[in-house]
């Protein structure tokens, strides 16, 4: 192991001991058998510190997974933070930081082993996603919610100031949709033709206290994203090649002055089956027992961390 | 005491407005945002000369605050424009979030800070922004005290790497300091030596501080005036060396006495050089509408409190 705690809980990385996953290797792997090997990721990660949110992260696993291996042109071996030329990604809902995590760990932007250092003092992989430790693949800080959008609206505007054709990307949840500063940006994009935008919302219909439609119901996400200008289309997050299809059909979409949205019907808690449509496993780790009998059903592929 | 002459009446906010201008011609990554308050902020001519580099936001400052963070991204330098109001309060998670704990190269700038916006009442009037932004980690936190000063200060912020506040004003003011001095970040600015007592003023207390000198001056009293421009990081260097000439302070700020200049120098000298201070700020209350000098005496940051509490502090040496 290259990643060591010390007595004094700083955790050391020996880069030399380590090599980061090479994406090229990755072609000997179906993204379906990635996306297990990332639940299986997930579980273990919040299992080991006991926190954490898996629900969420268990749901858009198979959308990150097509995003960052078949569909964003990125340079995970070495990660600049002003992504000139490059695709950039944006985690707006950044409480499901341990699916980015893992994936970006096996795109390559830093070592599988990090994983096990999630939540835990001194690492790199904070409870939501922050530039301030340095970690490779984050751009901004995320996790009070609402914000993403602005902030990849203004990274669009600088790539067409730098005349940079590269695309921004997003994603939200749908209770995220309830901060008012979503709707100020969403408002503004439109507006203003920041058409090199791809937002997804994952619309799984929970929320920390409950269904969506008993705390704050949000009426037709299609119609209110349609009603502020975005052009709007609709995917299953569970079928990858409707993920493929639709993600095609957003690019080919984009410079024709519009932003554009994709209403991603997902499942919480996807293929761990007692974590599927419960808002439970929102924010709450399993216990080990319960552990075991999610790993039980998500075969180890790549290896585990 | 040193004479210190006005040159002219400027509003700070113009000098900002002349500052960002300037940036417009010099620094190609100088971008704008500002949030329906554009001429208000003195911000037309950067808009009219840059059109592609001004972002009109509209009245959504969240919004304006995440796109900003979002443009330094790909290298710009945005300059964010509204109320001292709704660039801090309003917008505090925003700023903590996208921009301070994120480290990112944005300028927030904030006009119509204190009770000198006026008219427009306690709803405007924000006297606790230096202490919203000062607390953040990672942020600088800056308030020039005149035209010139603000001008300067506007084009140097450009240069720094990282997140700024810079707080001025509406109303015209005398406009004293060098127009070709270089501003420089957290050096503070001594414009009159003294024996007897260290006033430390920002903002538009300055000339109010200079005033107050001349007042002293004739009582025999010998006052050292120190502009600092810089409130965080604060020059604790000539802090210290003033009030161990002087030994006793005051400060002197159109802000709320908790979390401002007063605050962080008690702060200082607790730590470091105990001497007796005073602090000339706003105790605890909301302002209220009505003309900015009235509002400045009637809430004792005006001139005579200053010298008031120059007489006091000596008193408790």
């Amino acid at each position: 192991m290259g990643i060591t705690i010390s007595s004094e809980s700083v955790i050391n990385i020996d880069f030399d001991l380590i090599s980061p996953t090479n994406p090229a290797t990755m072609g000997n792997y179906t993204t379906e058998q990635i996306c297990s090997q990332v639940r299986r990721d997930i579980i273990r990660m919040v299992t080991d510190v006991q926190s954490g949110h898996p629900g969420g992260s268990l749901g858009c696993t198979d959308f990150l997974s097509v995003l960052f291996f078949e569909t964003l042109a990125i340079n995970p071996s070495a990660f600049k933070m002003d992504g000139k030329e490059e695709d950039l990604f944006f985690l707006s809902n950044g409480h499901i930081s341990p699916v980015l995590y893992s994936v970006l760990a096996h795109r390559g932007y830093f070592p599988k082993s990090e994983l096990s250092t999630f939540r835990k003092l001194g690492t790199r992989l904070q409870g939501h996603p922050c530039t301030d430790k340095g970690l490779p693949g984050v751009r901004i800080a995320t996790g009070s919610l609402g914000q993403g959008l602005s902030v990849a609206i203004g990274a669009a505007l600088s790539k067409k100031l730098n005349e940079d054709s590269k695309l921004v990307y997003t994603l939200h949840g749908d209770g995220e949709l309830q901060e008012g500063q979503v709707w100020e940006a969403a408002m503004y994009a439109a507006a203003n033709k920041v058409d090199n935008i791809i937002s997804t919302v994952d619309y799984n219909h929970k929320q920390i206290d409950g269904d969506i439609d008993d705390v704050l119901p949000m009426g037709n996400l299609a119609q209110k994203w349609q009603a502020f200008g975005w052009d709007v289309l609709e995917m299953n997050g569970h079928d990858l090649n409707d993920i493929r299809t639709k993600l095609a059909e957003a690019k080919s979409r984009t410079g024709k002055g519009k932003p554009v949205v994709i209403i991603m019907t997902t499942i919480m808690g996807k293929g761990v089956d007692y974590m599927m449509g419960t808002h439970k496993w929102h924010g709450s780790a399993p216990s080990k027992e319960q552990a075991e009998k999610a790993l039980a059903q998500l075969e180890e592929t790549l290896g585990d961390y | 005491m040193k004479e210190i002459k006005m040159i002219d009446e400027k509003d700070t906010r113009s000098g900002f407005g002349a500052g960002l201008s300037e940036l417009g011609k010099t620094n190609e990554d100088v971008v704008a945002l500002c949030a329906d308050l554009t001429g208000s902020l003195k911000m037309d001519d950067f808009q009219k000369n840059h059109p592609e580099r001004f972002f009109q936001v509209g009245i959504a400052e969240a919004n304006m605050i995440g796109i900003a963070a979002g443009l330094t991204i790909g290298g710009k330098i945005p300059f964010t424009g509204t109320f001292a109001n709704f660039s801090t309060g309003r917008v505090y998670d925003q700023i903590r979030q996208s921009v301070a704990y994120s480290n990112k190269n944005v300028k927030i700038c904030a006009s119509h800070a204190g009770l000198t916006l006026g008219e427009d009442g306690a709803t405007h009037q924000i006297l606790e922004d230096i202490g919203l932004m000062k607390m953040l980690p990672n942020m600088t936190v800056i308030s020039p005290c005149d035209y010139n000063e603000t001008k300067a200060a506007t084009i140097a912020i450009a240069e720094h790497k990282g997140p700024v506040y810079l707080r001025f004003g509406r109303p015209k003011v005398p406009n004293f300091t060098d127009p070709n001095k270089k501003f420089i970040i957290g050096k503070a600015d001594i414009l009159s030596e003294g024996s007897d007592v260290t006033i430390l003023a920002t903002g538009h207390l300055v000339w109010k501080a200079i005033e107050a000198g001349r007042i002293l001056a004739e009582k025999n009293i010998s006052a050292e005036i120190i502009n600092i421009h810089t409130i965080k990081p604060l020059d604790e260097e000539a802090v210290l060396k003033s009030i161990s000439k002087t030994k006793c302070v005051v400060t002197a700020e159109e802000h709320m006495m908790n979390g401002g200049l007063g605050d962080s120098v008690a702060q200082l000298i607790a730590r470091k050089h105990l001497v007796p201070l005073e602090m000339v700020a706003v105790n605890d209350k909301f302002g209220e509408s009505g003309q900015g000098e009235e509002l400045m005496t009637k809430y004792h940051i005006n001139t005579p409190d200053v010298v008031a509490a120059a007489e006091r502090v000596i008193k408790r040496k």
